[in-house]
């Protein structure tokens, strides 16, 4: 074990999640459903309940003690989110549902603007869902064509192909961080550098990436990174754009109302300076403050020794599930966070799915909306076991008893 | 075949089911068919592709039940395959409406339900709400492919 994983207090850090001090169907629960949501401490929850409890209030209306309180926590939990990703400034951090939403913001506002019929996007074979078709049906309705990057056997992106697919006609790269499915770790930086000596734009989807390792936005370069609040112990239903500024300041709103205007007659209206431009209505300021405890307090661990203590966590469980026979993992990139999909002989991953419930483990099993990725790996589904900080090696050992279940029960 | 009577697993996986995954029936593809049809869940990737042969009368004479996926949806096409010969498009209907009304716990008037034979063993399915529409993907197959046949008659005459 390196020095870091040693003293990392994982018995410690489990106190503070309470949803996994249960049993499920007489089992203790190894939750390792990770890259679907992550659990929420005992802080994130706190913070929730103090603000309903006692700062409820609309944001930057109010002149009231109550709506200064919920304003100022609002805007506190922006600047958390700037130093998570080292932005050069809180007016960077848009707050958006979560990923999807971020992605579809850029694609409306940024993509409709930049897009004309022969141009070009370029996304990889490894994306989910939610970065494939707000690009595509912006190209329909634009007359441009989506270019995709393929992918070797272990799941790592063919850099030759991606260079080969920049040209002239690119006008946007949209590119995950970390698959959600093969946990691959991509050169976001050489993307980046490789995109902007041509002059083009580079968005990342960084859903997977923020919960579990350190982001720096300047140091990758890219324009745009997106991700959401509940997959880094945070509420649901919120989640963070970060723009560069002069890109965000030229691009016109994504969607219209209150609180992104400056004025309104009803021949006019003069839109508000960043970061409101984007934030029409009343934002999901519980959700917004809950996501900057949620910060904080992976912060206060540390995402560099999450990171290391992840990494032992996967070379273990990756150790351990090589070794079974039939079980073949999806997804052996040299650079890998902590995702282990895999497929066994003979059985279906809802089957695995379900035998291993009845152990209390909760695994995620089907396509996880990444459909062109499971035709590039000629599966219909994989069973995928996603881990956490609050992970342990005794939870890997109580994953491998279960798959030895499913392989009792179809032999 | 083991039971592991300590898994709370209330049978999923028992002799019947496993045996009709194991050894599915009637899963060879009908030459030419009067009713073919493809039904697929991608949210899944469960598949079932169902032609059904039919004589002068109208009775089912040959079943093609070709499933891809879990357990529970290779085992209901086999089973339903197997309950399906010999009988008439009514008949048919009336065992997938009996089903159902299993699957969502109900119970049809002995008189006229028919007999459901080995499909009795997916009831336990309902203790997986989510496993549900694996067993009903071939039922689906079923409904609109006699749908489809009901219209094409309906053209001919």
């Amino acid at each position: 074990m390196t020095t870091a994983t040693s003293a990392f207090d994982v018995a410690r850090i489990r106190e503070d999640f309470p949803v996994l001090q249960q049993m499920v169907n007489g089992k203790p629960l190894v939750y390792l459903d990770n890259a679907a949501t992550s659990q929420k401490p005992q802080s994130v929850i706190d913070t929730l309940v103090h603000y309903y409890t006692s700062d409820n209030s609309n944001v930057h209306r109010g002149v009231h003690t109550l709506s200064q309180r919920a304003t100022e926590d609002y805007d506190a939990a922006r600047s958390t989110a700037r130093q998570f990703l080292n932005a050069a400034s809180d007016q960077e951090i848009i707050f958006v549902k979560g990923t999807t939403d971020g992605i579809n913001l850029v694609a409306h506002s940024y993509g409709r603007q930049h897009l004309g019929p022969g141009d070009e996007i370029i996304i990889s074979t490894m994306e989910h869902h939610s970065n494939i078709i707000p690009w595509q049906v912006l190209c329909q309705e634009k007359g441009a064509h989506l270019r995709v990057i393929p992918i070797n056997d272990a799941g790592e992106l063919l850099i030759d192909e991606y260079e080969r697919l920049l040209t002239p006609r690119t006008k946007l790269v949209s590119i995950t961080h970390v698959s959600n499915v093969l946990g691959t770790i991509n050169p976001i930086e050489q993307i980046v550098e490789m995109a902007h000596s041509r002059g083009v734009p580079v968005l990342v989807d960084g859903a997977q990436a923020a919960p579990h390792m350190a982001v720096d936005v300047q140091k990758l370069g890219c324009d745009f990174y997106v991700f959401s609040g509940h997959k880094v112990c945070g509420p649901t239903g919120i989640g963070v754009l970060y723009g560069k500024s002069d890109l965000l300041e030229a691009m016109p709103p994504y969607q219209l109302g209150s609180e992104m205007i400056k004025s309104v007659t009803f021949e006019r209206t003069i839109y508000n300076d960043l970061p409101y431009k984007f934030e029409p209505g009343t934002p999901h300021i519980a959700g917004a403050i809950g996501l900057g405890a949620a910060i904080s307090y992976i912060s206060d661990i540390g995402m560099d020794r999450i990171f290391a203590y992840e990494s032992e966590l996967l070379r273990y469980g990756t150790e351990r599930l090589s070794a079974i026979g039939g079980l073949t993992l999806i997804g052996t990139a040299a650079k890998k966070g902590s995702v282990l999909s895999f497929v066994m002989d003979g059985v279906h991953p809802h089957d695995i799915g379900t035998i291993l419930d009845a152990e209390g483990i909760a695994i995620r099993t089907g396509h996880h909306c990444a459909q062109p990725l499971m035709d590039r790996f000629g599966v219909p589904a994989t069973a995928r076991a996603s881990l956490a900080f609050y992970n342990t090696k005794e939870e890997i050992d109580v994953l491998v008893k279960g798959i030895d279940r499913v392989i009792e029960v179809f032999s | 075949m083991p039971q592991l009577p300590d898994v709370p697993l209330h049978g999923l996986y028992g002799e019947s089911i496993m045996d009709h995954f194991r050894s599915p029936r009637h899963r060879s593809a009908l030459a030419s068919s009067d009713i073919e049809t493809e039904e697929f869940n991608p949210f899944c990737g469960d598949r079932v592709i169902l032609q059904i042969k039919l004589d002068d009368a109208g009775r089912i004479t040959q079943v093609s039940s070709r499933s891809e996926g879990c357990s529970i949806i290779q085992a209901t096409a086999s089973m339903m395959a197997e309950a399906l010969l010999g009988k008439s498009l009514a008949q048919a209907a009336a065992l997938d409406h009996a089903f159902r009304a299993m699957m969502r716990g109900e119970s049809l008037e002995q008189e006229s339900a028919p007999e459901l034979g080995d499909l009795v063993a997916m009831q336990v399915v309902r203790e997986y709400p989510v496993r549900i529409k694996c067993a009903l993907l071939p039922w689906l197959a079923l409904e609109v492919g006699m749908e489809s046949h009901q219209l094409g008659q309906a053209e001919r005459d």
